[in-house]
């Protein structure tokens, strides 16, 4: 790779590079063209479903083929669509298969490459129609989705800055270095409508717009990549499937706000993603895209990573400020903001943003803020230049949804602001899974609240879904079906911010722990019907006085499952019973006459509660029972009820 | 410097541990060698396995820091360890989308067969430590487990008795 030092030279970069991509981007679509490109997906997910030997093999295969020269094997980043992994696509022939195994590899390359005969048994069964989907194009996962932040991810090779280039990587930063004024791209993010995608949503243009108005010799500018919310994994599959783009954003907001210093702050727990930021900065410093007089002009600016430790609260930029100066990760009150002097990394003026919101930053630029803010619902007031004044309704832009859960279609989906929550789960994820019954979603992680079916055909945006008692969050989507208990589900939350509570204010340090026991006494059957009243005067003081945003949105789970499913918790306290079957004190496992003595149940018992004779009825030990459900899943007559 | 615990080999481990801080040039005037601090526990922990008392003060007199501001650290966030681990450490995930999915069963069957419980002691052999984790972004594979950071997917009760068997006659 040469050194970029112009304009000139990165659009010769550019020009030389593009062909690179031209089998995977083109529109026609011919699986007997010779020359191809089999794209794997390389991400966390795939990674631990053994995509590497996958790979491994079909080079192998390719090779005794001797069609090496013809037919590319490339890892890229995350197509999103997890549940189905290992992917591999395999272009120009717009052909997806799907959970491919590395002993697939050989057919593929010998029917598929070869035979040009596609492997039907590897094709995607799309659960509504239960047809093999042919066409890529067609798959109802990807039909109503529009990926800006996730444009790279699946489709270049994100250890290769080259084809990061070759799909117009790094024209943006040079249209604001050569054509712009750092006030004209503060102005143009403020246009486009788009929000901070990590939780808050607070408007990004005008958070550069404060941190540019602050005189400072020494300013940063950091990417929040504790993607701390269980359940929610855009943010790494970013990381792993586009790390430049995050570097191309971070360099045009340096410019922006007149940073010189670009912080990382990213989970240990993601190995790989580190790995490719690291890589995709080597890279960029090489190419003269990060470090001093960036493409001959006078603008330096380069990126450090930053490892968090391990603690959710570190999401909270005040928090993660003081844990990238190496000490515990605790909140301070604002103001001081993290823009002011004396708020931010180290005293010096500083700016946080989400790797989502970077992601979408280039695509702004390039594209023009006129553009990004037609996607999606947000209707907005225009002073007389034509500049942003204040919003009306809706919000701009794409948001990334992590669906999880009860559903089908397990994956990444980008979808414009504004789509119903209806389309998401039966069109794009393809309903609840195992034919069960919707019953709500859970969305913001810890900090959110619940969505039931009476708002399925709201509009998402972040105003909707704060009046509906949830919030957007960073966007993990938790489906949750029928068999879900919802005291157990705001349990399970209040246990994971009772353990995440910094314990530097009292609301949160004892609150968490008191509202956690309550519901701990009602999922036992201990519970009462004034403990419910108890509980949520609680969470409201809470709400009121906490310190930071973890302790203030703690509460949110059971303030918003006390609203939509009071009737369960009544149940949990009134008649000791768990409509869902989940509370383990609250149902006894039985057998009933339906039982044809095959002892399957009994062998499958890991207590030795269950007893009977072959070709007899059975009888489950209550006092041995610890209520696994091992018995439930092996029988073969759905003999066995929980009452 | 080293207690028992540490003895097999310390010395060679104070010594890469060494050669990581002094090659980051830490200077004692500068008030901003703090933040190098998390990072060098990092690598410490990779070293060592752990962090027991003795590597922390030793990283403390390194970075010129109290050994209360290093302790403080190092008890605040979850992916630092002051006991040592088992030769596989088995983390199960708890995150939301493995919860609903049934990692709990999953947990307390590992708990159960093994006779530990998670974020404890390991087991006698010294061969498992167990513990339970909030989300390694893998939620399409959901319930999933890590064995020494090897994540292994749509885990069930039983499925996770044959991984631990398997690891268990490796040795």
């Amino acid at each position: 790779m040469n050194r970029i030092t112009s304009k000139e030279a990165l659009m010769a970069a550019y020009r030389a590079a593009r062909g690179e991509l031209a089998l995977r981007c083109t529109d026609v679509h011919d699986i007997n063209s010779r020359k191809k490109d089999i794209l794997c997906c390389g991400g966390t997910g795939c990674h631990a479903s053994n995509s590497q030997e996958l790979m491994d093999n079909l080079r192998k295969y390719i090779k005794e083929n001797g069609l090496e020269n013809d037919v590319r094997v490339v890892q890229t980043g995350c197509f999103g669509f997890c549940a189905q992994g290992p992917i591999v696509k395999i272009m120009p022939d717009n052909v997806f298969y799907v959970q491919v195994m590395p002993e697939d590899a050989k057919e593929i390359v010998e029917s598929h490459i070869v035979g040009k005969k596609i492997v039907e048994r590897l094709l995607f069964i799309e659960p509504l129609l239960k047809e093999r989907i042919h066409d890529y194009a067609k798959m109802s996962f990807y039909a109503k989705q529009q990926r800006i932040s996730l444009r790279n991810c699946g489709l270049i090779d994100p250890e290769c800055i080259d084809e990061y280039i070759a799909n117009e990587g790094y024209q943006s930063l040079a249209k604001c270095l050569f054509e712009m004024t750092p006030a004209g791209v503060v102005q143009e993010v403020l246009n486009s409508g788009i929000c901070g995608r990590g939780g808050a949503g607070f408007p990004t243009g005008l958070k550069w717009k404060i941190a540019a108005g602050v005189q400072a010799d020494e300013k940063y500018i950091v990417c929040n990549a504790d993607e701390g919310d269980p359940g929610a994994f855009m943010d790494r599959s970013i990381m792993e499937g586009d790390p430049n783009s995050i570097i191309e954003a971070m360099s045009i907001g340096a410019y922006a706000i007149g940073a010189q210093h670009g912080l990382v702050y990213i989970r240990a727990e993601y190995p790989l993603a580190v790995n490719r930021l690291r890589t995709a900065i080597e890279q960029a410093r090489e190419c003269g895209l990060l470090g001093d007089n960036i493409m001959g002009t006078n603008f330096s600016f380069d990126i450090d990573i930053k490892l968090g430790a391990g603690a959710f609260v570190c999401g909270e930029e005040t928090a993660l400020i003081h844990s990238m100066e190496g000490q515990r990760g605790e909140p301070t009150t604002k103001p001081p903001f993290p823009a002011n002097i004396g708020g931010g990394y180290w005293g010096c003026s500083t700016n946080v943003n989400n790797v989502e919101t970077y992601a979408s930053i280039p695509v702004i630029i390039r594209k023009g803020a006129s553009w990004y803010n037609k996607i999606g619902n947000w209707q907005a007031e225009w002073d007389e230049n034509g500049n942003f004044k204040r919003t009306i309704s809706g919000s701009a832009g794409t948001k990334v949804f992590a669906l999880a859960g009860q559903i089908n279609n397990v994956g990444l989906v980008e979808v414009p602001m504004g789509t119903t929550l209806r389309e998401i789960i039966y069109e794009i994820g393809g309903g609840v899974s195992g034919g069960r019954e919707f019953k709500a979603v859970q969305t913001g992680g810890p900090s959110g609240g619940c969505i039931t079916k009476e708002n399925l055909d709201t509009p998402i945006d972040y105003g909707n879904l704060t009046r509906i008692g949830s919030m957007m969050g960073s966007g993990g989507m938790i489906v949750l079906s029928d068999k879900d208990c919802m005291p157990a589900m705001a349990k399970f939350y209040l246990d994971f911010t009772k353990d995440e509570s910094c314990g530097k204010c009292t609301p949160c340090r004892i609150g968490t722990r008191r509202m956690l026991e309550m519901l701990e006494k009602i999922c036992d059957g201990n519970g009462t019907e004034e403990m419910l009243n108890e509980l949520e005067s609680l969470a409201r003081t809470i709400t009121d006085t906490a310190l930071c945003g973890l302790g203030q949105t703690a509460p949110n789970p059971i303030l918003s499952t006390l609203r939509y499913f009071r009737e369960e918790y009544l149940a949990h306290v009134r008649d000791k019973k768990c409509p869902a079957g989940t509370c383990r004190n609250l149902y006894t496992l039985t057998i009933t006459d339906a039982c044809i003595g095959c002892t399957k149940c009994k062998r499958n018992c890991p207590v030795n509660a269950i007893s009977g004779e072959v070709k007899q009825k059975h009888v489950i030990d209550a006092a041995k029972c610890i209520k696994c459900g091992a018995c439930i899943d092996g029988c073969p007559k759905k003999a066995i009820v929980k009452g | 410097m080293c207690c028992n615990k540490l003895s097999e080999g310390a010395a060679a481990k104070f010594a890469e541990l060494d050669a990581f801080i002094d090659g980051l040039n830490i200077d004692r005037g500068d008030e901003r060698r703090r933040g190098r601090l998390i990072q060098v526990l990092h690598r410490a922990q990779a070293i060592f396995g752990y962090l027991p008392r003795e590597v922390q003060c030793h990283v403390a007199g390194k970075l010129y820091l109290s050994e209360a501001q290093v302790s403080g650290v190092v008890s605040f966030y979850n992916y630092f360890t002051t006991e040592p681990k088992g030769k596989y450490c088995i983390d199960v995930c708890l995150g939301t989308a493995c919860y609903v999915k049934g990692s709990e069963k999953v947990l307390s069957e590992i708990e159960r067969v093994l006779g530990v419980k998670a974020d404890t002691n390991p087991t006698p052999d010294g061969l498992f430590s167990v513990s339970a984790l909030r989300c390694v972004g893998a939620c399409g594979l959901a319930p999933v487990m890590m064995v020494n950071g090897k994540v292994y997917g749509k885990v069930t009760p039983a499925k996770a008795v044959e991984i631990i068997k398997e690891y268990k006659e490796l040795g």
